[in-house]
């Protein structure tokens, strides 16, 4: 689905990824870890388009389709989801109507007609009952006055409406607690399918307590240096990351 | 923000540039005494009306242009405009639209706006003016069923003078400033409401300004008086062909309300902005008052501004009745090299009374908005209240916002509140929605809408499509 080749990429003058691989099937889930500055967040932001990274070398295709020459709206068009590690606020807008521009701008793409008012909303409130979220927030401003958990779950929201063929989840257990966490990771697991592939990007393996990983990458300075399956991450907690930074150095 | 889509927005054409080819027949350019003696004979005025226009002119010739505003221009050569152009069609003036220039129809047809057809649909009585000269109404009879006068100003003259005489001027003085003695010299006409005592207009009031010749300032007159327990809703619309020339416009508005009466007065203003540069760009110094003069009385303005190189314009309200109500709600938005200097006055001066202000100022490109705002209370305002909320938002990194409240509080039980905001469209949030499938542009269009969502709430249903489409097309590329 996702196949990455010795990407390369900076923001400014800073090159952060150096020679990435990464390849991703359908309904594999993917944990991506690493120290702070390793290139987590950088690998999710380029794979999802944002314009402040220029992507310097390799390649990056997306079910044959080279995800590097379409903008950061098509790619979601095509079924790429970023759960953001910070999701901005959007003031005035209702997320309702956010929510829906974007389930329209997705029918739209596969050449479906708009979805019904009642059916939206009837869909809405199921995913928000999954996820433990009220419904008065449909009708608040985008991530408005929202609280961390909150952001993350309307996230999770989004990425329920959308369904998307591969969601790349940032940093989403960071800055929740434990009932969040698992309100988050629940919401999670019931959207795993075969035909879709998560990719997790996490500093801490606590995530990976609730949702279960198939493949574990430790990425250190903007490569993948270790591969492995669920008893990396369990290693790593134990470890740290240095051991594999000096193995991969040394 | 990426500096090319800035510049595609920059460069983005004005939608309603075209020119209609009707021969014009303008005074020529200057103004002395000779030509406002001139403008009143060719409009048959009585003899007060040109008494008034004259002495208007003497109060003009001893008054300094006003530069205080946040804008900046090259001179005004007064001596060098038009003060009169009329359709040739002028002479004979057309009794019904069959008799109206099809040439002029044909612009109303390019504007979106047929004429018939749109006051048939929507039972909208449209007061057309064309240049300066009203060149169609409709609806007449079922108004007049209701005793409700709503003609050009011209007509007015001729055929109310007692109203006209006992109310022009009365809320706006001839030298209440520059531009409004100016307009009262030279007015070339605009339109005239009367709504009588306890009546309900049957239908929202609705008039199309288009200026089209070149060179020439446009002069309206508006007047909308509504008698004790009456209520009026009246809609202004306007769009301008392209010019090189920058085109004056000076009109003034007087709004009279008498006890109980309520008087909505709702503005959609699309002029010609202006080239990239600001060249040719319509120069707007409008003077708008409401006076809420009897008690329980209420005057409310709500304007989406998105055209004209330079807005000068402060829609204001006397609250001099007891429990009287002012309400302002602006959305004004400046784009390329635009400049726009907005607001209002609230004038408490009878006791209990309150004003609502709710300003959203855009700005994208080059461009300077301002909110200049004053809120007054006078001593014997007892139990005054104002609430304002002045938001702005900022588009790109090249423009400005400018907020100046002034509060003149005279009376120690008044509450007044002011609330203000600035933010940006930040390249974040366009990202944000951009991921979630959603198109650049239309991701600024629903951020834009979103800010000015309590102002186009407040706008007629019609007039609230029509004025969120004008601000999509406005803002079109404006994105980063």
């Amino acid at each position: 689905m996702l196949e990455i080749n010795n990407l390369t990429a900076r923001i400014g003058d800073t090159e952060i990824l150096r020679g990435l691989s990464l390849s991703v099937k359908a309904g594999e889930v993917h944990a991506i870890m690493g120290p702070n500055g390793s290139g987590k967040s950088t690998l999710a932001q380029v794979i999802a388009g944002h314009q402040d990274y220029v992507v310097t070398g390799g390649t990056a295709t997306f079910n044959g389709k080279n995800l590097l020459d379409l903008e950061p709206e098509e790619r979601a068009r095509e079924g790429v989801f970023l759960g953001f590690q910070y999701p901005v606020e959007i003031p005035g807008v209702n997320n309702a109507y956010l929510l829906k521009a974007a389930v329209n701008a997705r029918r739209q793409h596969q050449g479906l007609g708009e979805i019904d008012a009642f059916e939206f909303l009837k869909l809405a409130r199921e995913k928000m009952a999954m996820l433990g979220m009220d419904t008065k927030f449909l009708n608040r401003g985008v991530n408005e006055g929202f609280s961390g958990g909150e952001k993350k779950r309307n996230e999770i929201l989004q990425m329920a409406m959308l369904e998307p063929k591969l969601a790349i989840l940032d940093e989403t257990d960071s800055g929740l607690d434990i009932d969040a966490l698992k309100a988050v990771a629940e919401g999670v697991n019931s959207l795993r399918k075969p035909d879709r592939a998560i990719v997790l990007v996490t500093h801490y393996q606590r995530l990976l307590d609730y949702i279960s990983p198939d493949f574990v990458h430790v990425l250190s300075e903007g490569r993948i240096i270790r591969s492995g399956d669920r008893t990396l991450a369990l290693e790593l907690e134990e470890k740290g990351y240095d051991w594999l930074r000096e193995a991969a150095n040394g | 923000m990426s500096a090319e889509n800035l510049e595609s927005m920059v460069n983005r054409r004005y939608a309603h540039g075209f020119i209609t080819d009707i021969a014009t027949e303008s005074l020529p350019p200057g103004l002395n005494e000779d030509i406002v003696r001139a403008i009143s004979l060719r409009k048959n005025e009585p003899e007060f009306m040109l008494e008034w226009r004259l002495q208007a002119y003497r109060q003009w010739l001893e008054m300094k242009e006003p530069t205080w505003a946040h804008v900046h221009y090259p001179p005004i050569r007064f001596n060098e405009i038009s003060y009169y152009a009329a359709p040739k069609s002028d002479k004979d003036r057309p009794k019904s639209l069959d008799e109206v220039d099809p040439k002029l129809l044909e612009t109303y047809e390019k504007l979106g706006i047929p004429l018939h057809e749109r006051a048939r649909l929507a039972g909208v009585a449209v007061d057309a003016v064309f240049d300066s000269v009203s060149v169609a109404t409709t609806f007449k009879g079922k108004l007049a069923d209701a005793g409700v006068i709503f003609c050009s100003f011209s007509e007015a003259v001729r055929e109310h003078p007692e109203l006209v005489r006992k109310y022009l001027g009365s809320v706006v003085p001839r030298r209440d400033n520059f531009y409004a003695a100016l307009n009262s010299a030279v007015f070339s006409d605009g339109s005239f409401v009367y709504i009588p005592k306890g009546v309900r207009c049957p239908m929202e009031l609705s008039t199309y300004f288009r200026i089209n010749a070149a060179n020439t300032g446009q002069f309206e007159r508006t007047l909308i008086i509504a008698d004790e327990g009456s209520h009026v809703s009246y809609l202004e619309g306007c769009t301008a062909p392209m010019r090189d020339e920058n085109q004056l416009h000076a009109a003034v508005v007087e709004l009279v309300a008498l006890e109980g009466a309520e008087i909505k007065y709702s503005t959609v203003q699309n002029w010609y902005p202006g080239d990239e540069n600001g060249v040719g760009g319509i120069y707007n110094f409008v003077t708008k008052r409401g006076d809420c003069r009897g008690a329980n009385s209420k005057i409310s303005w709500t304007q989406v501004e998105t055209g004209s190189a330079i807005t000068w314009k402060y829609p204001s309200c006397l609250l001099r009745g007891e429990n009287s109500v002012g309400e302002f709600y602006s959305v004004a938005v400046a784009n390329n090299r635009q400049q726009a200097d907005t607001g209002t006055k609230m004038i408490h001066i009878g006791a209990n009374t309150r004003s609502t202000i709710v300003s959203k100022g855009i700005s994208a490109g080059k461009a300077q908005n301002a909110y200049r705002g004053l809120v007054k209370v006078m001593p014997q305002a007892h139990g005054a209240r104002n609430h304002t909320q002045c938001d702005s938002l900022l588009i790109g990194k090249d423009c400005g916002a400018h907020t100046f409240p002034y509060m003149e509080i005279k009376n120690p039980s008044a509450k007044i509140e002011h609330e203000a905001t600035t933010s940006k469209i930040s390249a974040d949030q366009l990202f944000y929605c951009r991921q979630r499938g959603i198109a650049e542009e239309d991701a600024v269009n629903m951020i834009v809408n979103g800010f000015c969502k309590e102002v186009f709430k407040q706008l007629p249903m019609e007039f609230a499509v029509e004025a969120q489409a004008l601000l999509n097309v406005s803002l079109e590329g404006a994105v980063g």
